[in-house]
């Protein structure tokens, strides 16, 4: 009832404006940009840009060595919130791994991107039961796996494989680097109430500097 | 929010007369300025994407009805469910009533100016909820119990010993924490068990895509990420004007704001929110309700005022604004300060009430020279002046001033006279050095800087003098 009391109002305003209905065709957008060769420096350069940590590694199954020496080097527990498709890769015995929403104690969660975006340095992550929210949000340190062949050079390229999926999903999160505050004094501070460190595994670019 | 008490007047006085807030002004002012410089500088296209977003707004608002049709239905499609409010105590009563039914007891927020215009909180604390504002922000002003006084640096007025004492006073059994790092790591620990109590998640909607019925927040902290996706019942409230067609649309408007609100070329966190958890989804809120406001902006939408719908609330206007910059967000009276509140305001809350707001503005221009969507905020703000003459608002004073004036001008040789006499008398009182310190009647100008007399003969004068064109 309200719907059609405030679309009425709507209605009834666009047609007293002698006019506006003609104004209605949709502009050309500026084309976004591309990177072509330079797609993965760009966004690990921006990656960087944006406080976050990277290194490349040859393939998936790298993955948990690759965690387990991080978390040592930070002399971090080894009890982490993993994304389901990343639970039955080869993990020591030692790492205590479970696949569930994040707890308010969350310490780490290892994600796996659904795309990176080159432009900006984002991750994009597709919620589901792949790929639970609160691990993207809950945890100090948040650890994600990318493929080199998901990172896109814009946003535009993301909402296409996105749109090929079918409906969106609850939630598309495009994540740029740690959660950070601007609001004492203007001065930017890492680690508001996201996670404080995101560190990128990027899969299969041996061939790059990490 | 209610408007606070006194006049623009009276407002900007005191605030003139407030050190710390001078201080924390002159601590932001030129940081923003500066940032979105740099951040535009590195973008060839800017000005193509300022004209492409305003072009897409302009389309969707002369079709508004049918792209929030096809909006609400595609919400609906995927199991949200959409509320039209055609004013703020509607809204009110549709966000109390999805609180009632969810038996909530806790309420966290992400920040959303449409909740401060409706005044939301005031009503939930009224009835018994929990609600606890998130944005560090926003938090920081909560405890102090104050408004916003800047549309994306809520706290921008406060200064960090300001922030410590504060904290000091609500968190007993901390030691106090002086240094940015600690006080933002405090905020966090206070913060973290609420959003895991939160029942209802209410957050803004910087934009509301047709094609995919999803909205978009926008935010540096994750606190809006969090309180969507702890609480069971996840509320967006908005404004009608804030639809657009596709997400090809978004990319055009994201590439602007970051940059024109913070200088950042994307803010940390981006997130499109498609109705509530899909079955076999391990986490996200069990509902999702948007409220769509209208509040008067269908009534904009047919007059005058039209642009100002554009407007994406980046604060690029009130960052360039140089009364701004003196006076702060408060002395605007309301939720939406600088060139921007100026219109919105006197549209929102009465053009008689808030008289001074588009006066108080030396029409520079920067504000409309830096808006991502080209909105004329110096030619809104003088059509605002006209229309305040027309319904008779202009003070008796400055009224007969005025008409003083214009009969003066109407009378060459008089006006010429008076002209010369008060130049001769103004270079009389500046004596040798050619200023004066103090002049009567102009005592506010004076006290901060000097008044040069005007030099040599009136320009007719000269005119004269050189032949000129009679």
């Amino acid at each position: 009832m309200n719907r059609e009391l405030v679309l009425h109002e709507i209605r009834r305003a666009i047609t007293s404006a002698p006019g506006l209905r003609a104004r209605s065709a949709l502009p050309p957008r500026p084309t976004p940009p591309t990177y072509g060769e330079q797609r993965i420096e760009r966004f690990t350069d921006r990656l960087v840009a944006h406080a976050c940590t990277w290194e490349a590694i040859a393939e998936l199954d790298e993955l948990p060595q690759r965690v387990v020496a991080w978390l040592e080097q930070r002399q971090l527990d080894h009890r982490l919130a993993v994304a389901p498709p990343l639970m039955a890769l080869n993990w020591p015995e030692k790492v205590d791994r479970h696949s569930r929403p994040a707890a308010i104690d969350e310490s780490v969660a290892v994600s796996l991107a659904f795309a990176g975006i080159a432009e900006s340095g984002s991750l994009v992550m597709y919620s589901g039961p792949n790929s639970p929210i609160t691990h993207n949000y809950v945890p100090e340190f948040h650890l994600v796996a990318i493929r080199a062949d998901d990172v896109c050079d814009n946003q535009e390229a993301v909402w296409a494989n996105a749109r090929a999926l079918g409906d969106m999903p609850r939630a598309l999160n495009l994540i740029a680097g740690p959660s950070r505050t601007g609001d004492v004094e203007q001065t930017i501070q890492l680690g508001a109430h996201g996670p404080r460190q995101v560190h990128v595994l990027l899969v299969r670019a041996k061939d790059m500097k990490s | 929010m209610k408007a606070l008490p006194g006049s623009f007047d009276s407002r900007a006085e005191a605030a003139l007369a407030d050190p710390s807030l001078q201080k924390a002004l002159q601590n932001f002012k030129p940081l923003f300025v500066a940032k979105r410089a740099a951040a535009v500088a590195e973008l060839s296209d800017f000005e193509r994407l300022r004209d492409a977003a305003a072009a897409i707004k302009d389309a969707v608002l002369s079709e508004l009805d049918v792209w929030l049709e096809r909006y609400a239905d595609k919400v609906e499609s995927l199991g949200g469910k959409v509320h039209f409010a055609k004013d703020a105590a509607d809204a009110r009563e549709i966000i109390r009533e999805i609180c009632r039914k969810a038996d909530a007891r806790t309420i966290c927020k992400g920040k959303s100016m449409v909740s401060e215009e409706i005044g939301l909180n005031e009503v939930l604390e009224e009835d018994g909820y929990r609600v606890v504002e998130t944005d560090l922000g926003e938090y920081i002003i909560q405890l102090a119990k104050e408004p916003p006084s800047h549309i994306i640096a809520p706290a921008i007025h406060k200064t960090r010993e300001q922030v410590a004492d504060l904290f000091a006073q609500n968190h007993p059994g901390r030691p106090r924490e002086d240094s940015v790092a600690g006080l933002v790591n405090e905020a966090r620990h206070a913060l973290r068990e609420r959003f895991f109590e939160s029942d209802v998640g209410i957050t803004g909607g910087n934009f509301l895509i047709a094609e995919s019925g999803t909205s978009v927040i926008v935010t540096n902290e994750g606190n809006g990420d969090l309180t969507q996706t702890l609480s069971r019942v996840h509320v967006v409230t908005s404004g009608i004007e804030r639809v657009i067609p596709t997400l090809d649309d978004l990319s055009v408007f994201l590439r602007l704001l970051a940059r024109s609100a913070t200088g950042q070329d994307t803010e940390c966190y981006t997130t499109l929110s498609t109705g509530p958890r899909r079955a076999g989804d391990p986490d996200g809120p069990e509902e999702y309700h948007v409220v769509l406001v209208d509040n008067g902006r269908s009534k904009m939408l047919a007059g005058r005022f039209r642009d100002m719908l554009r407007c994406i609330r980046c604060g690029a206007c009130m960052n360039h604004c140089p009364v701004y910059g003196a006076v702060g967000g408060h002395a605007y009276g309301w939720v939406y300060p600088g060139p921007m509140g100026s219109i919105l305001t006197p549209l929102f809350n009465g053009l008689a009430e808030n008289y001074d707001l588009p006066n108080a503005c030396t029409l520079n221009g920067r504000c409309q020279a830096v808006c991502p969507v080209r909105i004329p905020l110096t030619d809104l703000i003088r059509t605002m002046r006209n229309e305040q003459v027309k319904a008779g608002l202009m003070p008796a004073s400055q009224r007969r001033m005025m008409g003083a004036w214009g009969w003066v001008a109407r009378q060459p040789g008089l006006y010429r006279a008076l002209e010369r006499l008060g130049s001769r008398m103004l270079r009389l009182r500046a004596g040798r050095r050619g200023a004066m310190s103090s002049l009567p009647g102009a005592e506010a100008w004076t006290r901060v800087r000097d008044l040069p007399a005007p030099q040599g003969a009136t320009f007719i004068d000269q005119w004269k003098a050189r032949g000129g064109d009679q």
